[in-house]
């Protein structure tokens, strides 16, 4: 192996990938390119274990049960509390002065939580559990790679809906990364996940039947948001009234209650009754349609929508290549875009080809979730401790499916770089658990196939513990940029 | 991946934001015997800014919110601030500092951004640039450069530093940041540090900047903050009293650091939630518990301030208001014109400054928000000017580019 193909083969790992793990250097150094679009091609598959998680109308529901369960076990207990209150004072012949006990007592409250446990956070840690393993498992994890970027792209925050959060990904963003971004678009948008998190469950419009009987209306956000964020992007020319009239085309898509039905409770529903009659215009385009397909027939034209092509090529260049893409490759990706219809294997295909893609100096930070990957996948770990690994996610400031708002985890290095302090506890951490185990020496040779600087290897040599090594190993330039 | 900690909920949340900039006090300040503080705190997600203080004496403003409309003689009455206006009921603290000239508010306020997007709204905020995209430091951040500039601060001395593990614009730029995190994590020794740093001196000399600053940090020798939250569920959203103890411990601790003799001066941190589009519940609910944790931790700076907070204004921005009327699902979508909230026992204050724009349709902007008739930044680079002593040349240079047609407002300290 030349020292030039080693390191062709180790940027691929760590722009593409999930980082080099031991023998995946060797595996790919003869093709790089060809082993990356290999994995387009047959894709890894997501763990089986995936199909004994819930749903995420499932996981909803269950969640619901739970909380109204435990709502009924506070309510009982605090009707007995004051019943027997009581007895207590007629016995000792004191009228009662307080009308009947209503606000829920704080112990039997108590009592309810602990006997009716939250299920919402074992099936998080789950679903995290199986991501993070397939990331770890995985040869290359270029697939894997963009299932995290579309997800942030798409992203809804298990703040605000944390039974469905990993369900979500899996049902709305993985099957579709390297299909068509018009099916991954729908999916997302009509995901009972991103109607609740962007506010669109009760939005109906002013003159839909229940408008009209509850004189309620129209909620803009998850219209504004697919502009700005998913399709076309901020200060793509679309105006206030694009965003209104795209809101009442999206009334009615909500999600079937939980409560309601225990077999289809938690998923998604087109409610006629919500949904504002007659035609919209969007972007100078007047939309007929019916009842759902309405929003159907936007979504398709967004999807197709040469703004949404350079908003997505731009993110995209950006995430994997550079802060500031070349605007060449950018160009191409976006006609790729065009020209396939939107078919993102293709567009991924572009990026991995183009001469762009390999020519730019590895400057980019990983984000904390990348790195942490990189330096476990590095260490030979393939299992994780789901509560440990979403804990240190939540301290590097990238806490797994809770970004901080709906744009998304950022992607630039400034934003994270002020984190190295904090990063550099996490590695000491690390070091310090895996010091027993792991060889810096080894990774060096074996695992990064001796692609480091003399710097480093000198580091690596005087280091005062192995444990101080491995922290300073995972800390270099080698961990954080691609 | 290992932590050997279980994590707070607050260092979790905290990710949000919470940034100080450490700086010298200017050495014209210091001639005076000033030692001025400046926290800034921002509300991301766009404040409802009628919610927040009601135009009780505008006759449309019940016809506009009807039975959500805040009212002197409600079920939970707001406080009376003056005639005109009244400030929600969840912020008795903010109303006694009000009454005491330590508070001034100022509405129908919103920064030179006109459009709707949240991102773009806070890159303007934070940027002090008239347009949002393409920024790279925050104004915060040149400020402080103004001040070095001039040889007014001890460059050795001067750093921003950040609590969070994602910097915030307005503190970001050339002015280094340090960044911090409440943690029980062990840290790794200085040793560790000292090796790691020559290690990115001679093969990343941006690294080496961030790394650098967190050890100066680390030898301010601040005493470690009580982690009193470690077992709590970190992936809950704290409601109502939790949140409340969220926000009075990020503040606090802020105000712990400027409070001290060779702390930073001046801090910026950020809190998120204020996107109110369902059931925002201005009177009790939503936006009644986040003002309410608002409130506390307005209290909680003057607590830990001590002596040093009748030296110190807490400014409190958001990236626009929202829309006049309440949405179709009981909340508000993102508007335009909102309050700045200002406290510090630095302030001139007990008054409401407001070039009232009127609440009928016709007087909305488009139709649909409050008006803006005061330029945030004229606030802002009243404070930076007369509390801080910023060049006032520097106001509409660097700090807020373009905005010469923005006069400082004068007398908000004094």
């Amino acid at each position: 192996m030349s020292s030039s193909a080693k390191a062709d083969a180790a940027l691929a790992l760590h722009r593409f990938g999930m980082g080099p793990r031991p023998g995946s250097i060797e595996k790919i150094v003869s093709d790089p390119r060809g082993a990356l679009l290999a994995e387009l091609d047959n894709p890894p598959p997501y763990p089986a274990a995936a199909a004994t998680l819930p749903s995420s109308a499932k996981a909803f529901r269950t969640v619901a049960d739970a909380n109204a369960r435990r709502q009924a076990k506070a309510t009982l207990a605090t009707r007995a509390e004051a019943e027997a209150k009581k007895q207590q004072m007629a016995a000792a012949g004191t009228a009662m002065t307080e009308g009947p006990a209503t606000a829920m007592s704080e112990t039997a409250s108590k009592a309810a939580a602990e006997a009716v446990p939250d299920p919402g956070r074992p099936i998080y840690l789950e679903e995290a559990k199986l991501r993070t393993e397939a990331a770890l498992a995985a040869d290359i994890g270029f697939t894997e790679r963009l299932v995290w970027f579309w997800s942030n792209h798409f992203c809804i925050s298990a703040d605000k809906i944390r039974s469905m959060s990993g369900a979500y990904e899996r049902e709305a963003i993985r099957p579709h990364v390297l299909g068509s971004f018009a099916d991954l678009l729908l999916a997302a948008e009509n995901h009972p996940a991103m109607l609740f998190y962007l506010d669109n469950l009760g939005s109906m419009g002013a003159n839909s039947i229940a408008g009209i009987n509850r004189s309620r209306g129209l909620n803009e956000n998850l219209a504004r948001e697919t502009l700005e964020l998913h399709t076309l992007g901020v200060r793509a020319g679309y105006t206030q009234d694009d965003v209104i009239a795209f809101a009442n085309v999206l009334t009615g898509w909500t999600l079937v209650p939980p409560g309601d039905n225990p077999e289809h409770g938690g998923e998604f529903s087109f409610n006629p009754r919500l949904h504002e009659p007659g035609a919209q215009k969007i972007l100078g385009k007047s939309y007929e349609q019916e009842g759902v397909e309405q929003g159907r027939a936007v979504l398709r034209d967004l999807a197709a929508h040469p703004a949404t092509a350079t908003h997505l090529a731009t993110r995209l260049a950006t995430h994997f290549i550079a802060d500031t893409p070349p605007p060449a490759l950018v160009e191409r990706m976006a006609k790729t875009f065009l020209d396939s219809s939107g078919d993102l294997k293709e567009v991924a295909k572009t990026m991995v080809s183009a001469p762009e893609s390999w020519s730019e100096p590895p400057g980019k930070l990983k984000r904390p979730g990348e790195w942490v990957v990189s330096i476990v996948r590095a260490a030979g770990i393939t299992q994780v401790d789901a509560k440990r690994y979403t804990g240190g996610q939540a301290l590097l400031g990238e806490p797994l499916w809770r970004p901080p708002s709906p744009k998304g985890f950022p992607d630039d290095e400034g934003s994270w770089i002020d984190g190295m302090g904090r990063r550099l506890d996490i590695a000491n951490n690390f070091a310090e658990r895996i010091a027993g185990r792991a060889d810096p020496e080894d990774i060096v040779e074996n695992v990064l196939c001796g692609c480091v600087s003399a710097e480093l290897r000198q580091a690596i040599g005087r280091a005062e513990s192995r444990q101080q090594a491995l922290a300073l190993l995972f800390m270099s330039t080698e961990f954080q940029r691609r | 991946m290992s932590v050997g900690h279980s994590i707070s909920r607050r260092a979790a949340l905290i990710g949000s934001g919470a940034l100080f900039a450490w700086t010298q006090l200017p050495r014209l300040a210091r001639a005076e015997g000033r030692d001025p503080r400046m926290l800034v705190i921002v509300l991301r997600g766009a404040l409802d800014g009628l919610g927040a203080v009601a135009p009780v004496g505008d006759p449309d403003w019940i016809g506009l919110r009807g039975e959500r409309a805040l009212v002197l003689d409600g079920k939970t009455p707001a406080l009376p601030l003056d005639s005109f206006f009244a400030l929600n009921p969840a912020m008795p603290n903010l109303h006694r500092l009000y009454r005491a000239q330590q508070a001034t508010l100022v509405h129908a306020t919103a920064t030179p951004y006109r459009e709707r997007s949240h991102f773009d709204g806070q890159d303007v905020l934070e940027s002090g640039l008239v347009k949002p995209g393409g920024a790279d430091s925050g104004w915060l951040n040149r400020a402080l450069l103004a001040l070095e500039t001039e040889g007014r601060v001890n460059p050795v001395g001067s750093r921003a530093f950040g609590v969070g593990a994602v910097t915030p614009l307005i503190v970001r730029g050339k002015a280094p940041v340090m960044s911090w995190v409440p943690q029980k994590l062990l840290p790794a020794s200085d040793d560790t540090a000292a090796r790691l740093l020559d290690l990115y001196q001679h093969t990343d000399p941006k690294l080496a900047v961030a790394l650098e600053g967190r050890m100066k940090l680390a030898s301010l020798g601040t005493s470690a903050v009580e982690d009193t939250m470690a077992d709590a569920n970190p992936l809950v959203v704290p409601p109502g009293t939790r949140l409340r103890a969220y926000f009075a411990e990020a503040a606090g601790t802020a105000a712990r650091y400027l409070a001290k003799a060779e702390g930073p001066r001046v801090g910026a941190l950020g809190f998120v939630g204020w996107d109110t589009h369902i059931n925002e519940g201005a009177a009790a609910g939503q936006l009644y518990n986040l003002l309410s944790a608002l409130d506390g931790a307005i209290a909680a700076v003057e607590t830990n301030m001590g002596e040093a907070w009748r030296e110190t204004v807490v400014t409190v921005i958001t990236e626009f208001g929202r829309t006049a009327r309440i949405n179709g699902t009981l909340g508000t979508d993102h508007g335009t014109g909102t309050v700045a909230l200002l406290a510090g026992g630095a302030l001139k204050g007990g008054r409401v400054i407001a070039d009232w724009p009127g609440l009928k349709t016709e007087q909305l902007y488009e139709g649909r928000d409050l008006k803006p008739t005061t330029d945030l930044r004229a606030v802002l680079k009243g404070l930076l000017r007369d509390h801080l002593r910023v060049e006032e040349r520097e106001l509409a240079g660097s700090i807020f580019p373009d905005s010469a047609g923005v006069a400082p407002i004068a007398g908000l300290v004094g």
